[in-house]
C-alpha cells in the first residue's frame, strides 16, 4: 500500500543506524523530546531491573513516517503520539493490539472519563501519558480583556491589533476558529469552511507573525501580546519570568489533545511494555511525568504528589464548565479543505 | 602522440568517475525519485499510492475550489511570482553592495586582501538557521538596533521602529546570507583584470564613470553574472528567512512546497512544485549560458 521504494530506502538506512536489540530485558522508547523524565526512567530502571534506551522525535508526522516506513523493523516497543494520531495509527495498522490494559494493576487509578477514550473506545491500544490544550495566551498587564471568548482572539480589538501571533500549521488554528464559530472539527461543509476561511482572513490583518517556535520568547519581549498558546508551555513561560503570562480558558472551549503509549507493529519486547504502561499509570510517576513537562494527565490521585510549583499551576487548570474537544483524524474530502483554506490565507 | 592523447582521454573518465558515483547518488537518484513521485496520486495520510496521476502539475494552475467546481486558481502563481519578486530584488541589492565591495577588496595589498577576503567568509562558519536566528535579535523589538537608539534618545521607550515581521527584513536575511556568494566571484573576475588598461584609459582622459562603464564593468561580467546566479538560485527556494524574519505570513516556494510534504501531506503536489522550481532554475541557467557567450562574443571581438 504504501510506497515500497520507500520502505527499501528506510530499510538501507536501518542497516546502518538500526540499534535494536532484542534481548529481555531491554525495552525501546521513542517519545517527543524534552518529554521523558530522567528520574523517571531511573526509577523504572531500578523496580524492574529492565534497561531503557530513549530515542525522541519532534513531532506526529516525523512519528508517523517513520512507523510506515518501517513497516513493523522500527525496533521500538513504545510510542507516544497524540490521540488523533492513534486513531491514523490504528487504521493504517501501525501499532499492536496490547493484551490485558484493563488488568494491569494500576489501570484502577484512570480518572472514569479517560477509560475508553474516543480513539480508542475499548482500550485495546493505549494508555495515558499526558494531556494539555491549545488555545491562546496574553499579556494580562497589556490587555484590558479576559479571554472569556475565542472572538477575543480572532477579532482582535484595536489595542492589540498587529500585536497578535498564531501557530505556523493549520492544525489547531482551523479547530479554534471551529470552536470560535461552533461550528465541527474536521468538518466537509464547503459553506462552514468559508466561514472558517473569513474568519481567519479577517484575523490576519491584525497578525504579526505566523509562528510556533520561540512563543514565550516572543511574548516575553512584548513584540507581541496575544499568542496562540499550549496550556503546559505558557505555565513554563510563567515560571521562567512572564508573570502576567495568562492562558485563556474561552467559554467556546479549548482544543484538546492527549498523547498515550502505544505499540508500535513488531515490538519485541511485549512483556517490558507493558510493565512501563502498568508502571507510568501509577499516580506516583505519573506526577513526575507533570512535574517535568507541566502538562496535566488523567490520573486524579497523581495530585498528591505534584511539586508545589505544578500546584500553583494557574495556566493548566481548566476552570468548571469550560469545554475540551479533542482534535480528530479528519479524512481526506476535510483535509483537502483545510489545506485550501490555509493555502487561501497564506497565497 | 597518439597514445598519450588515448591515454589522456582515459584517465579524464576515470579521475571523474568518484564524481559522477558522488553527483548519480546524491543529485540524480533523489531527483528521479521526486520526479516519480510528482507523476503518483497522493495517500490521505502521506506517502503516495502508487497510480499514475497528473494531479500533482494540474494542481498548480488549477484546483476545485471549496464547493468542488474546477476553476483557474491563481494562489500558486501568486507565490511564485512574489518568490521571483523577492529573489531578483535581493540579487540586485547583493550586486549593489557586493560590486564596490570587490573592488576594493582587489585594489588592496596581497596582505590586506587575504584578510578582508578571509572575514568575508567567516559567516559561513555559522549555521545559517543560528545566522539568522541573530536577526530577530538585532532587528526585534529591544533589539540592538532599537536599543542603540533609545540609548541616543532618537526613539522612546515605549514606542517600537516595527522592524521585523517585514519584507523589508526578509531581505535583510536574504541579502545577508548570500552576499558573500556575490563577492566573491566579482572579486576572482576583478583580481585578474589587468591595472594596465586602467592606466592607459586614465592617460586617454577617461573620468571616473567611463572607466567603470566601459573597462571594470564588461571586465567583471563574468563574475557579476556568476555571482548574481549563486544569489538568485538560492533566493528563490529559501524558507528560514521568510519564515523568521518575515513571520511566515505569506508562503513562498520553499515553505509552500515544506508545507506540502509537513502538514498537508500532499507529496506529489510538493514534488511537482519542487520539479517546478527545478524548471524555473534551468531556465535562467539556460538564459545565463547565453550572455556568457554572448560576452565572450563580445570580448573576442575587441
Amino acid at each position: 500500500m504504501k510506497g515500497k521504494l520507500l520502505k527499501i530506502l528506510v530499510s538501507i538506512s536501518f542497516l546502518f543506524f538500526g540499534t535494536s536489540v532484542f534481548a529481555a530485558g531491554k525495552l525501546n522508547l521513542y517519545n517527543w523530546a524534552d518529554y521523558t523524565p530522567e528520574d523517571l526512567i531511573e526509577k523504572f530502571e531500578k523496580e524492574t531491573g529492565i534497561s531503557v534506551t530513549v530515542d525522541t522525535y519532534d513531532s506526529n508526522e516525523t512519528l508517523l513516517a517513520k512507523l510506515q516506513a518501517g513497516g513493523g523493523s522500527t525496533g521500538y516497543d513504545l510510542a507516544v503520539p497524540s490521540q488523533h494520531f492513534v486513531e491514523i495509527m490504528i487504521k493504517e495498522g501501525l501499532i499492536e493490539k496490547v493484551d490485558g490494559i484493563k488488568d494491569m494493576s494500576n489501570y484502577k487509578y484512570v480518572a472514569e472519563q479517560f477509560q475508553g477514550p474516543s480513539f480508542d473506545p475499548n482500550q485495546d491500544y493505549s494508555t495515558p501519558w499526558q494531556m494539555g490544550s491549545a488555545s491562546w495566551a496574553y499579556r494580562a498587564d497589556s490587555y484590558s480583556g479576559n479571554g472569556s471568548s475565542m472572538m477575543e482572539f480572532f477579532r482582535p480589538s484595536d489595542e492589540v491589533c498587529g500585536k497578535v501571533a498564531v501557530f505556523k500549521s493549520p492544525e489547531e488554528v482551523v479547530n479554534m476558529a471551529h470552536l470560535a464559530l461552533g461550528s465541527n472539527f474536521c468538518s466537509e461543509d464547503p459553506n462552514e469552511m468559508q466561514a472558517v476561511m473569513d474568519l481567519l482572513i479577517e484575523q490576519k490583518k491584525c497578525v504579526a507573525v505566523y509562528s510556533s517556535e520561540g512563543i514565550n520568547e516572543r511574548l516575553m519581549s512584548g513584540e507581541v501580546i496575544m499568542h496562540a498558546h499550549w496550556d503546559g508551555y505558557s505555565q513554563v513561560g510563567k515560571w521562567e519570568g512572564v508573570d502576567d503570562l495568562t492562558y485563556a480558558y474561552p467559554k467556546e472551549g479549548v482544543v484538546g489533545w492527549f498523547d498515550s503509549l502505544v505499540m508500535p507493529k513488531g515490538a519485541k519486547n511485549v512483556e517490558e511494555a507493558k510493565a512501563f504502561m502498568n508502571f507510568v499509570m501509577h499516580p506516583e510517576n505519573m506526577a513526575m511525568l507533570s512535574n517535568f513537562a507541566a502538562y496535566a494527565n488523567a490520573i486524579p490521585e497523581s495530585s498528591k504528589y505534584l511539586s508545589d510549583d505544578m500546584k500553583n499551576a494557574t495556566n493548566i487548570q481548566v476552570p468548571d464548565g469550560i469545554p475540551v474537544k479533542f482534535g480528530q483524524a479528519c479524512n481526506k474530502e476535510s483535509q483537502a479543505l483545510i489545506d485550501k483554506v490555509w493555502t487561501k490565507l497564506m497565497q | 602522440m597518439n597514445i598519450q592523447g588515448e591515454n589522456k582521454t582515459q584517465n579524464r573518465i576515470y579521475s571523474l568517475l568518484p564524481l559522477w558515483i558522488v553527483v548519480g547518488i546524491f543529485m540524480i537518484g533523489p531527483l528521479l525519485v521526486m520526479a516519480v513521485v510528482s507523476l503518483m496520486e497522493s495517500n490521505v495520510y502521506g506517502g503516495v499510492h502508487f497510480k499514475f496521476s497528473l494531479s500533482g502539475y494540474r494542481q498548480i494552475l488549477f484546483d476545485t475550489n471549496l464547493f468542488d467546481e474546477i476553476e483557474f486558481n491563481p494562489a500558486y502563481l501568486i507565490i511564485i511570482g512574489r518568490s521571483f519578486m523577492l529573489a531578483l530584488v535581493a540579487t540586485f541589492i547583493s550586486l549593489l553592495i557586493g560590486f564596490p565591495a570587490a573592488y576594493f577588496i582587489s585594489r588592496q595589498s596581497n596582505r590586506v586582501k587575504n584578510i578582508l577576503i578571509f572575514l568575508v567568509t567567516i559567516p559561513f562558519w555559522t549555521n545559517l538557521l543560528i545566522r539568522t536566528f541573530a536577526w530577530i535579535i538585532i532587528l526585534g523589538k529591544g533589539g540592538v538596533i532599537e536599543s542603540s537608539f533609545n540609548f541616543f534618545g532618537l526613539l522612546d521607550e515605549e514606542s517600537s521602529l516595527n522592524l521585523m515581521y517585514t519584507n523589508s527584513a526578509i531581505l535583510i536575511g536574504l541579502v545577508y546570507s548570500y552576499l558573500p556568494l556575490m563577492v566573491l566571484p566579482i572579486y576572482a573576475s576583478m583580481e585578474k583584470m589587468d591595472l594596465r588598461l586602467l592606466e592607459a584609459a586614465t592617460d586617454l582622459y577617461s573620468n571616473r564613470i567611463e572607466l567603470i562603464r566601459k573597462i571594470i564593468l564588461p571586465l567583471s561580467m563574468p563574475g557579476i553574472i556568476g555571482g548574481s546566479i549563486l544569489v538568485f538560485v538560492p533566493c528563490l527556494g529559501a524558507f528560514i528567512a521568510p519564515d523568521l524574519l518575515g513571520g511566515g505570513k505569506k508562503l513562498l516556494l520553499g515553505s509552500l512546497i515544506q508545507f506540502q510534504f509537513s502538514y498537508a501531506r500532499n507529496w506529489p503536489f510538493g514534488a511537482a512544485m519542487a520539479m517546478f522550481l527545478l524548471a524555473l532554475v534551468i531556465l535562467v541557467l539556460i538564459f545565463n549560458a547565453r550572455l556568457n557567450r554572448k560576452h565572450r562574443e563580445y570580448a573576442s571581438q575587441k
